[in-house]
C-alpha cells in the first residue's frame, strides 16, 4: 500500500507539495480551510514582476493535482497527533483522518493594519491595504470613497514588518516589489494620477525585480521617497495628510494625497501558530516555525514525520514557496527512503 | 562607681558619630538653595514644627507607613525603633533614680545595670519605682528581641513578609547590620550575667542570669559581655554614616525639610541628596518596580538610590525607568523617586542643546472659541482618539478650537522627563504665548503627558487645564451630550500620567460608568501597573517593554472583559499591540454611544453654558 502524506493547507506550497509527492508515489490528502484552494494567490489579480494574472499560476498548480490527491475543503485541522510512527489528525468539525507523514504547508496572514493606528486604516475613508488595491484591480475600478478617481496616491512600504513597534522585526521581503507593480498598474489604470512610495529601502532581491523598480521611475515617473510615514490625518475635504521625513533631503515633508495604501507584511497565520503550540514545535521570536537547520534541511521539523514547506517557515515569494514545497516533498521521499525501509 | 574602661568604645563611637552628623547636616543644610533657605526660616516659625514632629513620631518610630505594607514587617521595624527608643527615654529616667535626679554622662544610663546593683526590692515587686522600671526595661528589651527574632526569620522566609526580594547589602551595611543585630543579644547577655551574679534585674534578665548562674561562672562573664556590647554599640555608631543605618537620623530631617516645602528641584541638590540618604533600603519598591520583570533589577529604585549615594550610578540605571511612579506610592518614606531620577538625568543629557527654529512657524491664531483642544503628539498617533473627540465636541454644540490641528509645539514633558527642563521651557514659553492668545478659557487635551505638565508647569491664569475624560464627564453632567449604556463589560486601565502622576481616578470611572459595566482589576488605581510604553524610560528595547505590557495585560484582563479602555493614547497603542481584545480610549467610547440630543435639549444647554 502506498504511504499515506497529508498536506495541511492547499495554498501555493500545498498544491505544488501535493502534486510533487503524488509524482514521487505517495497517496496524498490535501486539507484546506477554506471550501476553495489557492490560498493567498486566488485573492490576487496579477503578480510581479511580470504582472501576469495570478488565475494563471493557480489553474497550472491545480490541473498538476492527479486523482492520487484526495482534497478535503472547508476543513481546519485543528490537532495533529504523533500515534507510533503515523499521525492522527482531526478539524474543528469532528473530521478524522491518518497518515504517515505530515506537510504543514499553513502560509501566512496578512498584518492587521488597524496596528498601526497612526496611518489611519479603519479611521478614515481612503486608507487602503495593499490587498485591497489588489482586489480592486480585479474589478477594473479605482475609486475614491466617494466615487471619484484618485489625483494623488501614497504607498507606504513596511507595514507591520521591519517595525519593532508592533513585534515585527523581520522584512516581509515581497511589499517592496508588490508596491512597485502596484505603482505601476495605477499609473496603467490611472495615468494622471500622481504616485508616490514612502520607503526604508528598496529591497529589490529577485530576478527582474531591479528593472521593475527602474521602469516604475523612468516610464511611469512614480516618485520614491526614503522615508518611513510618521502619522496621517484627515483634513475636512477627505484628502489625508501625510506627516513624513525626506531622509535623503533631510527634510519634514507634509503632502497630501487622495488615497493611502498600505503596504501590508506577511505574519504566521493563525493555524501555523496554533498548531505549532499543539505540537509544541519551536517558533522563533518572529513566531514563524522553525526547521532543525535553516540551511540544510529547512523543511524538517523536529518531530519526525512532520515537515515544513512555504511561509509557514518565513516569508517568501511565490517562486521560492514552490521551490520550497518541491523539496519538502524529496525530504518526505528520503525519510520513508531512510528509516522506513522495513514496511 | 560611674565610669568603666569598658564604656570607651560606645562612648567614642557615640561622640564620632554626632561629630559626622553634626558636619553633614550642616553641610546639607548650608547648601540649600535660595528659595530653600528661605522655606527653611518661613518653616521653622510658621508652626510647621508641630505636624513634622508629629509625623518623626508616627513614622520614625512607628513606622505606619510599613505596617500599612505588611503588618509583620511593620511590628519588625516598629520594635527596633520605637523599642530603643524606649529604652533610651526610660533608661535615662530609671538611672535618675539612682543618681539624685541629675543627668548623667550618656553611657551612665545605658550601662546602668553595670554601674548600679539594687538589691532593695525582689525581682518581681511592680508597685515600687526601681521594681517598675526593672520591669518596663526587660519588658521593652524583649521587644526589641522579638523585633530581631523578625528580622532573622526575614533573611529566610521574606514572603511572611510580603516581599518577594529583599535588598542585597553592600559591605558597609554588612558590618552595620552586623553589630545592630548583635547589640541587644548582647545587652540580654550582660545584664543577665550581672543579674546572675548579684541577683538583680527584672523578670527576663533575672530568670535568665538564674538560669545561667547555674552551670556558667557568671561572676566572670559578666564584664566581658559588658565589653562586647560596648564594642557592638560603637561598631553600630562608626559604620553608621556609611551604611543604609544613616536614614534614621536623616529621615528626621528630611520630614522637617519636607513639611516646610522644600522639593529635589531640576538637578541633583543638596535636598536630593539627604532623600538619597533617607533611603532604608528596606527593599519595599523593588517588587512593585516592573524593571524586574524586564530582568533589570539594577534600575529598581532600592538600587537606584545607593548608586547616586555611593557616587557611582551608571547611565542604564539613570536612564531605565518607565518613571510609572509605583514606587513613589509605596515608599515607606515616601522619597520621591521619580524628581530624583530626573535629577540625576539632567547630568547625562545637559550637552544635548536642540534647536527650536522650528518654534517660529507658529502663530497664534485669534479664535473665539471657548474651549482649546489639543490632542498632543500621541493624540496624533491615535487617529481615532483625535476624530471620535472632535466629533463628540461637535455634538456638544461647544465652541472649540482644534490648536494643534496642523502639527503643534510639543508640551515638554518628554523632554523634561529626560532632565533637558532648559529645552523644555523653550516650548513651555512657546505654548504658554500660544494658549494665551487664543482667548480660550479651557484647555483640553487627550494626552496625560501633556495634561500633567501643562498642569503643573504652566503658568496659564484664568485657564482651566483638563483632561479629556473630565471634560467628557462634565459635558454628560451637563447634558451638553447624551451617552446610553450598551450593557458591555469593560476593565478600565489608569495611565500612570494620569493616575499617580496627576491623582485623577474617579472621573473616568464615572464617565464610563455610564457606559459600560467596569469589572473590577486586582492591581488599579494607586497600584494600576505601568503599560510598558512609557516616554519616561530612555533605556529599553522592545522586547523588554513587551515583557511589562504583557504582565499588565495579563491583570488587566484577568476578568475577560469585552473592551479594555484607557485614557491615554501611548497606552492604548502599547496595549493594541499585544492583545486580540478590543482596546479603546474612553473618548472613542463614548463617541461610539453618543445619541443625538433632541433640540430642545440642545438649546437648553446652549443657554446653560451661555
Amino acid at each position: 500500500m502506498n504511504r499515506k502524506i497529508a498536506v495541511i493547507g492547499g495554498g501555493a506550497a500545498g498544491l505544488e507539495a501535493s502534486s510533487a509527492l503524488t509524482s514521487l508515489g505517495f497517496r496524498v490528502v490535501l486539507v484546506e480551510k477554506e471550501d476553495e484552494t489557492g490560498g493567498h494567490i486566488k485573492n490576487w489579480h496579477a503578480l510581479f514582476p511580470n504582472r501576469r494574472p495570478g488565475v494563471e499560476v493557480l489553474d497550472a498548480l491545480r490541473s498538476k493535482l492527479g486523482s492520487d490527491v484526495e482534497l478535503f475543503s472547508g476543513k481546519t485541522v485543528t490537532e495533529i497527533k504523533p500515534v507510533n510512527d503515523r499521525f492522527e489528525l482531526s478539524s474543528a468539525d469532528g473530521w478524522k483522518t491518518e497518515a504517515d507523514a505530515v506537510l504543514l504547508t499553513t502560509g501566512f496572514s496578512l498584518f492587521n493594519a488597524r496596528k498601526k493606528e497612526e496611518y489611519g486604516y479603519g479611521i478614515y475613508d481612503n486608507v487602503i491595504t495593499s490587498a485591497e488595491l489588489e482586489s480592486a484591480f480585479s474589478t477594473g475600478k479605482i475609486a475614491m470613497k466617494s466615487g471619484e478617481q484618485p489625483k494623488r496616491i501614497g504607498f507606504v512600504h513596511c507595514v507591520g514588518s521591519r517595525d519593532e513597534k508592533v513585534g515585527n522585526i523581520y522584512c516581509s521581503k515581497v511589499c517592496c516589489v508588490t508596491a512597485v507593480k502596484q505603482a505601476i498598474e495605477i499609473k496603467q489604470y490611472l495615468p494622471d494620477c500622481e504616485v508616490f512610495c514612502f520607503y526604508m529601502d528598496m529591497r529589490m532581491f529577485g530576478r527582474h525585480y531591479e528593472e521593475l523598480y527602474k521602469e516604475a521611475q523612468e516610464k511611469y515617473y512614480i516618485q520614491f521617497i526614503r522615508g518611513r510615514l510618521s502619522e496621517s490625518t484627515e483634513d475636512h475635504t477627505g484628502k489625508i495628510i501625510l506627516k513624513v521625513e525626506d531622509t535623503l533631503l533631510g527634510k519634514p515633508l507634509k503632502i497630501g494625497v487622495d488615497m493611502l495604501v498600505l503596504m501590508v507584511g506577511m505574519e504566521p497565520a493563525e493555524i501555523t501558530k496554533n498548531l505549532g503550540t499543539q505540537l509544541g514545535l519551536v517558533s522563533d521570536s518572529d513566531r514563524f516555525l522553525v526547521s532543525t537547520d535553516q540551511h540544510i534541511s529547512a523543511n524538517i521539523s523536529e518531530i519526525p514525520g512532520l515537515f515544513f514547506a512555504g511561509t509557514c517557515t518565513g516569508p517568501k515569494n511565490i517562486a521560492d514557496t514552490l521551490a520550497d514545497a518541491r523539496s519538502a516533498a524529496l525530504a518526505i521521499a528520503g525519510y520513508f527512503d531512510n528509516n522506513h525501509n522495513k514496511s | 562607681m560611674t565610669f568603666d574602661i569598658f564604656v570607651i568604645p560606645f562612648f567614642g563611637g557615640l561622640l564620632f558619630l554626632l561629630a559626622v552628623l553634626f558636619i553633614r547636616f550642616t553641610a546639607w543644610l548650608a547648601t540649600l538653595d535660595k528659595s530653600g533657605r528661605k522655606k527653611l526660616g518661613h518653616g521653622l516659625l510658621n508652626g510647621q514644627i508641630f505636624p513634622a514632629t508629629w509625623e518623626v513620631f508616627m513614622e520614625s518610630l512607628l513606622h505606619r507607613r510599613m505596617f500599612k505594607q505588611n503588618k509583620l514587617l511593620g511590628f519588625m521595624h516598629m520594635s527596633f525603633a520605637f523599642g530603643w527608643f524606649l529604652l533610651i527615654v526610660l533608661g535615662n529616667l530609671e538611672s535618675r533614680i539612682y543618681s539624685g535626679g541629675h543627668v548623667n554622662p550618656p553611657y551612665y544610663p545605658i550601662f546602668l545595670k553595670f554601674f548600679v546593683h539594687d538589691k532593695r526590692t525582689l525581682p518581681f515587686e511592680l508597685y515600687t519605682l526601681p521594681g517598675f522600671f526593672r520591669f518596663i526595661m526587660d519588658f521593652v528589651l524583649l521587644f526589641i528581641l522579638s523585633g530581631l527574632v523578625l528580622a532573622l526569620i526575614k533573611r529566610v522566609r521574606s514572603k511572611w513578609f510580603g516581599m518577594k526580594r529583599t535588598t542585597q547589602h553592600s559591605r558597609f551595611d554588612k558590618w552595620a547590620i552586623t553589630s545592630l543585630w548583635l547589640i541587644f543579644p548582647l545587652r540580654l547577655l550582660a545584664e543577665s550575667f550581672t543579674a546572675g551574679a548579684y541577683q538583680g534585674g527584672g523578670f527576663l534578665t533575672n530568670t535568665l542570669g538564674t538560669f545561667f548562674a547555674a552551670f556558667l561562672p557568671v561572676e566572670y562573664l559578666y564584664y566581658p559581655a559588658w565589653w562586647a556590647y560596648s564594642t557592638a554599640l560603637g561598631v553600630f555608631f562608626v559604620t553608621l554614616p556609611w551604611s543604609r543605618y544613616m536614614h534614621i537620623p536623616t529621615e528626621v530631617l528630611l520630614i522637617y525639610l519636607r513639611h516646610f516645602g522644600i522639593k529635589t528641584g531640576k538637578k541633583p541638590d543638596s535636598f536630593s541628596e539627604i532623600e538619597i540618604y533617607s533611603c532604608p533600603r528596606c527593599g519595599v519598591c523593588i517588587d512593585v518596580c516592573q524593571m524586574n520583570s524586564a530582568g533589570r533589577t539594577s534600575s529598581t529604585p532600592a538600587y537606584f538610590l545607593r548608586s547616586l549615594r555611593y557616587g557611582n550610578p551608571d547611565d542604564e540605571q539613570n536612564a531605565n525607568c518607565m518613571l510609572c511612579g509605583r514606587c513613589h506610592e509605596v515608599c515607606p518614606v515616601q522619597i520621591d523617586t521619580l524628581a530624583i531620577r530626573i535629577a540625576a538625568r539632567y547630568e547625562d543629557n545637559k550637552l544635548l542643546v536642540p534647536s527650536f527654529k522650528y518654534l517660529d512657524q507658529f502663530d497664534p491664531s485669534d479664535t473665539t472659541a471657548d474651549i482649546l483642544y489639543f490632542a498632543g503628539c500621541m493624540g496624533h498617533l491615535t487617529p481615532a482618539v483625535k476624530k471620535a473627540m472632535l466629533k463628540i465636541l461637535t455634538a456638544s454644540g461647544e465652541r472649540f478650537s482644534f490648536m494643534d490641528e496642523d502639527g503643534s509645539v510639543c508640551c515638554g514633558r518628554p523632554l523634561l522627563l529626560a532632565g533637558l527642563h532648559e529645552a523644555a521651557a523653550e516650548l513651555i514659553r512657546k505654548n504658554t504665548d500660544l494658549i494665551t492668545r487664543s482667548g480660550a478659557k479651557t484647555f483640553v487635551t487627550s494626552c496625560p503627558i501633556c495634561y500633567k505638565v501643562f498642569n503643573e508647569e504652566y503658568k496659564l491664569p484664568g485657564v482651566e487645564i483638563l483632561h479629556h475624560s473630565q471634560y467628557l464627564l462634565r459635558l454628560v453632567e451637563s447634558g451638553k451630550i447624551k451617552v446610553n449604556n450598551t450593557g458591555i463589560t469593560a476593565v478600565y486601565h489608569d495611565p500612570c500620567e494620569l493616575g499617580r502622576g496627576s491623582k485623577i481616578y474617579n472621573e473616568p470611572r464615572w464617565l464610563l460608568d455610564r457606559m459600560v459595566t467596569i469589572n473590577k482589576t486586582e492591581q488599579e488605581r494607586e497600584n494600576s501597573l505601568c503599560c510598558g510604553g512609557s516616554v519616561g524610560d530612555l533605556s529599553m528595547n522592545h522586547t523588554e517593554r513587551n515583557v511589562i505590557r504583557d504582565e499588565a495585560l495579563k491583570v488587566l484582563l484577568a476578568s475577560e472583559p469585552d473592551i479594555l479602555v484607557t485614557a491615554c493614547p501611548l497606552c492604548k497603542k502599547t496595549f493594541d499591540n499585544g492583545t486580540e481584545t478590543v482596546v479603546m480610549d474612553i473618548a472613542e467610547v463614548v463617541s461610539e454611544r453618543l445619541q443625538p440630543a433632541s433640540k430642545t435639549e440642545l438649546s437648553a444647554a446652549v443657554e446653560i453654558a451661555g
